[in-house]
């Protein structure tokens, strides 16, 4: 079941408590426990493809029939109409710098049978590139992806308070925003919301092997050193970066959502902290 | 001119070139640093939506500087856009990037590490490092102290930008000759004066002249 479906059944039952809750209403609000006492990465993922689960590149563009990745859904664009007004529209330019195509590789990597999309929201320029992000995010959330890869950032404040009403708006619509941390003391989004999961590098040459960090803002640390990526041209490229740990954490929280589609991004983010190859009770 | 007019004059043509100097000294140091064959400042003309060269050390000193490409392309544009550091260790894989780089600039790098220049909430431009050793392998160490000299790039920078705002903005007749008493001393290899045209005098744009305009590269 997809996130969007699920999410319009939650808004059709009306009858459902939204701001207070009646004692009569109690029953119509249980949920599934879904953690078990101990959660193990074999509870987590184990035997999922990430089949189901509908992941967002926003980026650069993903190139199209690379052989490290396979089929992309659908492919869009964040441009300017003849009005400056932002619209997104079907995009057949693939990738315009190769980045978005690292990041779609990665998680292709890990989660072979999810379904991409690549929004892509850079190559046109430095100029209006925050307006164009937050458009293309805006749009990824109303499609109601999972999982949403974002290895960007934006330092500019004028942007920060649209972009944090995003990033909670996605928190409860079930869209898991997963964000690059900087790697420098800078003050910079969405990583540093709450309400994402943002991604740090460690050193280490496993995909699967990921740590979280007890001393926040960035969370969680996955593979950002020295990896061969997907790149122009159905090529590859060796190369090092928090944008490509990124994809990893994506990858790997849509493993879970492919074995556990109705976790919330805060059970998610539970899960990823049992799971976490720091936490001491980790069962492989 | 009054004494203070003329004052600020020089003070401000004077901390022009002493913040290009900074600027050239930190891409000269973080090129010995890393070791590598060379270390390059691209600021960002906003109005242009463009990098510009503004600093080289190493190979291309005296020959980039002014050169100009797309804000949004190539791997120095992807760090400006996104906000975030990258090392790529094979760049000659991307042939698209190796052809346009041996096009523009004669010199195509095997490596490149990228960090963007921020001050407060802006970005200014990147600081990139070309062709490390790669004998041993690369530590995450080594991409938290190219941001180190990032800040510093990023500061040098930022001067750089306030003093020239500044000599726009004083009066013609304070400006003296071009290229004045206080550009004076030692010409610097790989840093030139960038007279400003009055008529171009709103334009942020620096190392704007015609014929370097023209060259355009997808580094």
């Amino acid at each position: 079941m997809s996130a969007a479906i699920e999410l319009h059944e939650h808004e059709e039952e009306e009858e459902l408590p939204a701001w207070s809750l009646p004692a009569e209403a109690v029953d119509r609000i249980r949920v599934p426990v879904t953690l078990p006492e101990q959660v193990t990465r074999e509870w987590a993922w184990g035997g999922s493809t990430g089949a189901g689960v509908r992941v967002c590149i926003l980026d650069s563009g993903v190139e199209l029939e690379h052989p490290l990745i396979g089929r992309v859904e659908r492919s869009v664009a964040v441009v300017r109409d003849e009005n400056g007004e932002l619209q997104v529209v079907d995009d057949t330019e693939g990738d315009l710098c190769g980045h978005g195509t690292a990041c779609a590789g990665v998680v292709r990597s890990l989660a072979p049978d999810v379904e991409l999309t690549s929004v892509r929201v850079l190559g046109a320029g430095y100029k209006g590139g925050g307006e164009t992000m937050l458009g293309g995010l805006a749009w990824a959330i109303e499609e109601g992806f999972q999982v949403v890869n974002m290895s960007l950032s934006t330092t500019r404040t004028k942007y920060v308070e649209r972009l944090h009403e995003l990033a909670d708006h996605a928190y409860f619509k079930r869209v898991l925003l997963v964000a690059s941390a900087h790697n420098m003391p800078v003050e910079s989004f969405p990583w540093r919301f709450a309400s994402v999961v943002s991604v740090g590098s460690h050193e280490e040459t496993d995909g699967l092997t990921f740590y979280y960090n007890p001393t926040p803002p960035v969370e969680f640390f996955g593979r950002g050193l020295d990896l061969d990526l997907a790149w122009l041209d159905g090529g590859s490229i060796r190369a090092t970066g928090n944008s490509f740990a990124t994809p990893h954490i994506a990858g790997i929280c849509a493993l879970i959502l492919g074995k556990h589609p109705d976790l919330t991004p805060f059970q998610l983010k539970s899960v990823l902290y049992q799971t976490a190859s720091n936490a001491k009770e980790t069962a492989e | 001119m009054s004494d203070l007019e003329a004052a600020v004059a020089a003070g401000v043509l004077g901390a022009d070139e002493a913040h290009r100097a900074l600027l050239q000294a930190t891409v000269e140091v973080a090129r010995a640093i890393f070791g590598a064959k060379a270390a390059s400042v691209f600021l960002l003309d906003e109005e242009a939506d463009e990098l510009v060269f503004e600093a080289v050390a190493g190979e291309g000193e005296g020959e980039l500087i002014g050169m100009r490409f797309p804000a949004g392309t190539g791997i120095a544009g992807w760090v400006l856009t996104t906000g975030e550091p990258l090392v790529v260790d094979d760049l000659s894989a991307d042939t698209r990037w190796s052809r346009s780089a041996a096009e523009s600039t004669g010199y195509v790098p095997k490596s490149m590490m990228a960090v963007p220049l921020l001050v407060e909430e802006r970005a200014l431009g990147v600081l990139s490092v070309l062709d490390r050793p790669t004998e041993s392998r690369l530590r995450l160490a080594e991409v938290d102290m190219l941001g180190l000299f990032a800040n510093q790039a990023a500061i040098a920078l930022d001067l750089l930008q306030r003093a020239r705002r500044a000599r726009r903005r004083r009066p013609a007749r304070a400006a003296g000759p071009r290229g004045g008493a206080a550009r004076g001393g030692r010409p610097r290899r790989g840093v030139r004066p960038h007279p400003r045209p009055r008529a171009r005098a709103s334009r942020p744009a620096l190392g704007s002249e015609p014929e370097v305009k023209a060259r355009r590269s997808r580094l």
